[in-house]
């Protein structure tokens, strides 16, 4: 994109005045339009890049950063290992959260006022509790119940366990982040399915087609459109909420990092190897949310739009990107 | 007309939203293969009227049956008793329902939006499903189009795939509401060529149409609908061009 762009041509009221018209010999094809000079944006990006080059300048020569101490560490088994305990955990916790929400978000839309209240009051406390107190919570869980067992409510119990042994570090906190995601997903499923039209729904009932088959096959691909860009804040935020679980001495990659610099003293450096872990994470779901949301997206566009890489062939094929294709206005029976 | 002949028979029917009455009473018996257009002022229950015949409004008073079996209910010793959804799906199944915004599903193709009813509702194996939508397509001439986005095509043809999509389930009756209001004004002969091409070939039809000329030329019988209640029926000769009640003439005169 240029700093430049080409004003809309004036139409002839528009004219300042004064302007006389061009000499009525000339062919207008051969009239060149001079676009309009930004002198103040080439100013203000001339400002900007001095700045980012002091900011780059600082990251390579200020010794703090201890670069080779980075290097060092950032492919290291224990960051490595570190990072896939982060990636189990943030997998885990969004099929599980995403899967509660997804029933939580049916059950709010329900019409029994029991499944709606309870729904909607598991969002409320699950929003309301912080997850670092809620990790705690389940942590603890073995201080709250010592056995869990299956039986007849309120009634005899045929078989119990050791509430701890039975979660473990890892599993409560994989109980944590899920019922934690799950209280948001539930408000993000809702919300995807509430943006489907309503004609939607009547047409697929008007043609007989059974309700479940009405949910999985006509509302949820369409509700995928509003559910997936919030789903990938969310799972997003999930990948880097699992640091949080660090309280509970779990190896994923932020305690990790600081069972290093703890050691070491290192701190600058290794902290920079989780932000490079978590940096390159994000962006690997950044571009995975492209691709499912193009996936999604179709029969919603006339013409889907390129993806990254069909742009840059077409780019090395030196063919330039069609514009897209107008509306016909006639049909072709 | 007797009763056993009835194709669609609705029998003081009532309906209201709130504290709107919006159908009080309307009586109809329409013969197999006769095409119904149903015609009114904005606001007269002639849409909620299509909608009660396949159940998407449910009724205060009153019944509809098709082909002598009642729609939405079970009748037990003089009660009606309201049938189960999955009941309710069935019956649909024989009544086409084609949209005045067509509906289709814009996230399938329009051979899929043809498909999916006639496979999950009635289990039809998928390619024998597949081989009746081709036929129906090239009935509504849009053969071509069988891979093509419902977003890709023109008003017109989107409205033709949602009347192709009604006939996959070969239904009794065929419920129209509006099926050219929300055309460009060229659009519109294509489609009700397509109806009129349906009505030649004897499927009972009921249309709650603007469209005088169409009515005239194609329905059996013409429905006039004011305030919730039929005020004048018979064939368009008589309801068109020869109106008995003061308020069908009022409203020809506002339309013709």
């Amino acid at each position: 994109m240029g700093l430049t762009t080409d004003p809309a041509p004036p139409g002839p009221l528009l004219a300042p005045p004064g302007t006389q018209p061009p000499p009525p010999t000339e062919d207008p094809a051969e009239l060149r339009v001079v676009p309009v000079r930004h002198y103040g944006r080439w100013a203000a990006a001339a400002a900007v890049a001095v700045l980012v080059a002091q900011f780059v300048h600082g990251l390579v020569t200020n010794p703090v950063w201890e670069w080779h101490v980075f290097a060092d560490y950032v492919l290291s088994e224990t960051i490595v290992q570190a990072v896939l305990v982060t990636l189990q955990l943030t997998a885990y916790a969004t099929v599980l959260g995403f899967l509660l929400g997804t029933v939580l978000a049916f059950m709010r839309l329900s019409r029994n006022p029991v499944l709606q209240t309870v729904a909607w009051s598991y969002v409320w406390v699950f929003r309301s509790i912080p997850m670092i107190v809620q990790l705690v919570f389940w942590f603890n869980l073995g201080a709250l119940y010592r056995e869990l067992g299956v039986g007849i409510p309120f009634g005899p119990v045929f078989w119990s366990v050791d509430s701890n042994s039975l979660i473990g570090t890892i599993g409560a906190a994989l109980i944590g982040l899920s019922l934690h995601q799950a209280a948001y997903a539930a408000e993000i499923v809702r919300g995807g399915v509430l943006s489907v039209d309503h004609g939607q729904l009547e047409a697929a009932a008007a043609l007989g087609i059974p309700r479940l088959r009405q949910i999985r096959r006509i509302v949820l691909p369409q509700a995928m459109r509003a559910i997936l860009p919030t789903a990938g804040n969310e799972i997003i935020g999930l990948l880097k909420g699992t640091s949080v679980v660090y309280v509970m001495a779990i190896g994923e990659l932020f305690y990790q990092v600081q069972v290093v610099y703890g050691r070491t003293g290192r701190v600058i450096p290794m902290l920079m190897v989780a932000t490079a872990w978590y940096v390159l994470l994000t962006t690997v779901l950044s571009v995975a949310q492209f691709y499912v949301e193009r996936r999604y997206a179709r029969g919603a566009d006339r013409t889907p739009p390129p993806t990254p890489l069909q742009r840059l062939r077409r780019l090395a094929a030196a063919q330039p990107v069609p514009p897209p294709v107008p509306r016909p206005l006639k049909e072709q029976p | 007309m007797s009763e056993d002949q009835a194709m669609v028979d609705i029998r003081g029917v009532h309906k209201s939203f709130g504290a709107l009455e919006v159908l009080r009473g309307v009586d109809l018996r329409l013969r197999p293969g006769e095409v119904t257009a149903i015609l009114g002022p904005s606001g007269s229950g002639k849409s909620t009227l299509l909608r009660t015949i396949n159940h998407l409004e449910k009724v205060d008073r009153g019944w509809i049956s098709i082909d002598g079996e009642l729609i939405g209910y079970r009748s037990v010793r003089g009660r009606l008793y309201e049938l189960k959804e999955k009941a309710v799906l069935r019956q649909r199944t024989h009544i086409g329902f084609v949209f005045q915004d067509f509906n289709l599903f814009p996230h399938l193709t329009v051979l899929e939006n043809l498909v999916e009813a006639p496979v999950s509702a009635l289990r039809r194996p998928r390619a024998e499903a597949q081989a009746t939508a081709r036929r129906l397509l090239e009935r509504v001439g849009l053969a071509d189009k069988a891979g093509a986005y419902p977003r890709q095509l023109s008003g017109g043809q989107q409205q033709r795939v949602a009347i192709a999509r009604a006939l996959a389930l070969e239904p009794k009756v065929l419920l129209f509401d509006e099926p050219t209001s929300a055309l460009d004004p060229e659009l519109v002969g294509e489609v009700l060529d397509v109806i009129k091409d349906l009505a030649r070939t004897g499927t009972t039809m009921i249309v709650v149409t603007h469209e005088i000329g169409f009515a005239r030329e194609v329905a059996d019988t013409v429905v006039f609908m004011d305030g919730g209640v039929v005020v004048e029926q018979g064939p368009p000769s008589a309801v068109l061009d020869d109106p008995s009640h003061p308020r069908t003439r009022a409203f020809l005169a506002k339309v013709l």
